[in-house]
């Protein structure tokens, strides 16, 4: 087994995050008509960073007191997966507590590999109403991976692997660190 | 535990507690989704389900054909008053001319006890126990043990009482081994007469006075006193049963503590309990038939789920 490669440590994934953020500003202005989901297990960790990074930016007062000027929730899709009778799956919560119906939605998750999540959850978030616009929003693009014709919006970083090699994503919140590292296992 | 240890479900005896708490976390998940605002997720859209009920229901008949229909689940229904069961065709062959229509999945009720069991043998279809006779009715312990978790935060170390006829009730039994599996106490209350003579070898205590039974519980699970299975007289007149067995609100108000109450449905409306007692804010009633969907949701999902 080959050494772990680091492609994001610490440093270069507070800056990927921070750029993320004000090229999301740059479309966005101060989204007062844009929410944001993150993709349950992994997605939603970078969608509520992005949350406090740009309430950060945009709002440092309310920041103080301790209120959220916009929108994010968490989705599951493990009920519109097509492939869940081909291994075991555990649901997490989605919690979507406002209104997506004419919103514009960026859509996130930590990796972009066969798209196959992604066409899940868009499945999923049509549930919840009908939204103008939607884009999504990932950390780490692999680029030559993708089984489906799906592109995401905004990239952290784009990578060039094989099926057989595996991104692993680490976040503070659980894992003590933020780091992402390739693997060929 | 990330899956079920069993391919079907026929009673809670025999699974086990991370597969009850595995149930109840899921249909979690499924609550969540029946109360957005499309209630529908395409997880069982290549399955096809055969509801076959051969005793009348109208709750768990029309909550599992609703549980079906949000999983995207394509349903047969079969009831056995308009079918050639009255021709004389046995179970195994009726079931087995409807498998052979590539049916996955098998909900069933049927008056005998054991019969769930006896397909699974025979059959190859993941089957669902939807009641058989005086044996169990999983769902409804695992719809009655989510209520009480959702009302009360856990189940462990809870006193649950199961009052009325034990003797016929199929939920009574499923609910004790599955309260007991998650750690409560239960108790069991009623006449004499309708109470199994090896009832006490379960592990359940016995009282035969509501009073006091009510004093002791957290909550009161009051069972439909089965006008129906009453074949010999098992009590001298309802109207006695009303008087030593019935719940009504002065006794309910004078608890020393707010206790719960459930009933499995259908309600005998002055019998078991009176109309302000069913309708008060202390019984979850209508709450175990909106959870009975979200439950059955999980369990046709975890045993799709399992090759």
């Amino acid at each position: 087994m080959m050494k772990p490669r680091i492609i994001l440590d610490s440093k270069h994934f507070e800056i990927t995050v921070t750029r993320l953020c004000y090229q999301l500003i740059e479309v966005h202005n101060d989204f007062s008509e844009t929410v944001i989901i993150g993709l349950q297990p992994r997605g939603t960790f970078l969608a509520y960073r992005i949350q406090k990074k740009l309430t950060e930016i945009l709002n440092p007062s309310s920041v103080r007191a301790g209120k959220n000027i916009i929108n994010c929730g968490s989705l599951d899709i493990t009920f519109y997966r097509d492939d869940f009778r081909q291994k075991e799956l555990i649901p997490n919560a989605t919690e979507i507590n406002f209104i997506i119906e004419n919103k514009n939605v960026i859509l996130v998750d930590d990796v972009l590999f066969t798209g196959r999540t992604i066409r899940a959850g868009l499945d999923a978030m049509l549930a919840f109403g009908r939204p103008k616009d939607v884009e999504l929003l990932v950390l780490i693009d692999r680029r030559l991976s993708r089984h489906l014709p799906i592109q995401a919006k905004y990239i952290g970083k784009t990578i060039d692997s094989i099926a057989s090699e595996k991104v692993k994503v680490e976040w503070k919140e659980i894992d003590g660190k933020d780091k992402v590292t390739l693997t060929n296992c | 535990m990330t899956k079920l240890s069993t391919k079907h479900l026929l009673g809670i005896k025999d699974i086990t507690a991370d597969d009850i708490n595995l149930i109840l976390s899921t249909a979690e998940n499924f609550k969540e989704v029946i109360n957005r605002p499309i209630k529908k997720v395409p997880s069982l859209r290549d399955i096809t389900i055969a509801n076959l009920f051969f005793e009348n229901s109208t709750r768990t008949k029309l909550s599992f054909e609703l549980a079906e229909k949000r999983l995207s689940a394509d349903v047969v229904n079969f009831a056995s008053s308009s079918s050639s069961v009255k021709k004389g065709e046995t179970l195994i062959d009726t079931v087995n001319n409807i498998l052979a229509m590539k049916v996955d999945m098998v909900v069933m009720r049927h008056p005998n006890p054991g019969a769930a069991v006896f397909l699974s043998k025979h059959v190859k279809a993941k089957i669902i126990n939807a009641g058989d006779g005086a044996h169990e009715h999983p769902t409804q312990a695992l719809l009655d043990a989510f209520s009480i978790r959702e009302k009360l935060g856990s189940i462990k170390g809870k006193k649950i009482a199961i009052v009325g006829d034990i003797l016929h009730s199929r939920v009574a039994l499923s609910n004790i081994f599955c309260l007991q599996k998650l750690g409560a106490e239960v108790m069991v209350c009623g006449p004499t007469t309708l109470m199994p003579k090896y009832i006490s070898s379960l592990g359940v205590k016995v009282e035969h006075n509501l009073q006091k039974a009510l004093e002791w519980c957290d909550v009161a699970n009051m069972l439909r006193i089965q006008l129906e299975r009453q074949e010999i007289k098992f009590f001298p007149s309802l109207r006695e049963y009303t008087m030593l067995f019935g719940l009504n609100k002065e006794l309910l108000d004078s608890l020393p503590k707010k206790i719960l109450v459930m009933h499995p449905g259908p309600i005998n409306r002055g019998v078991e309990i009176t109309s302000d007692v069913a309708d008060c804010n202390q019984s979850i009633i209508l709450e175990q038939v909106e959870n009975g969907v979200a439950v059955r949701m999980a369990v046709l999902f975890l045993l799709a789920g399992r090759n």
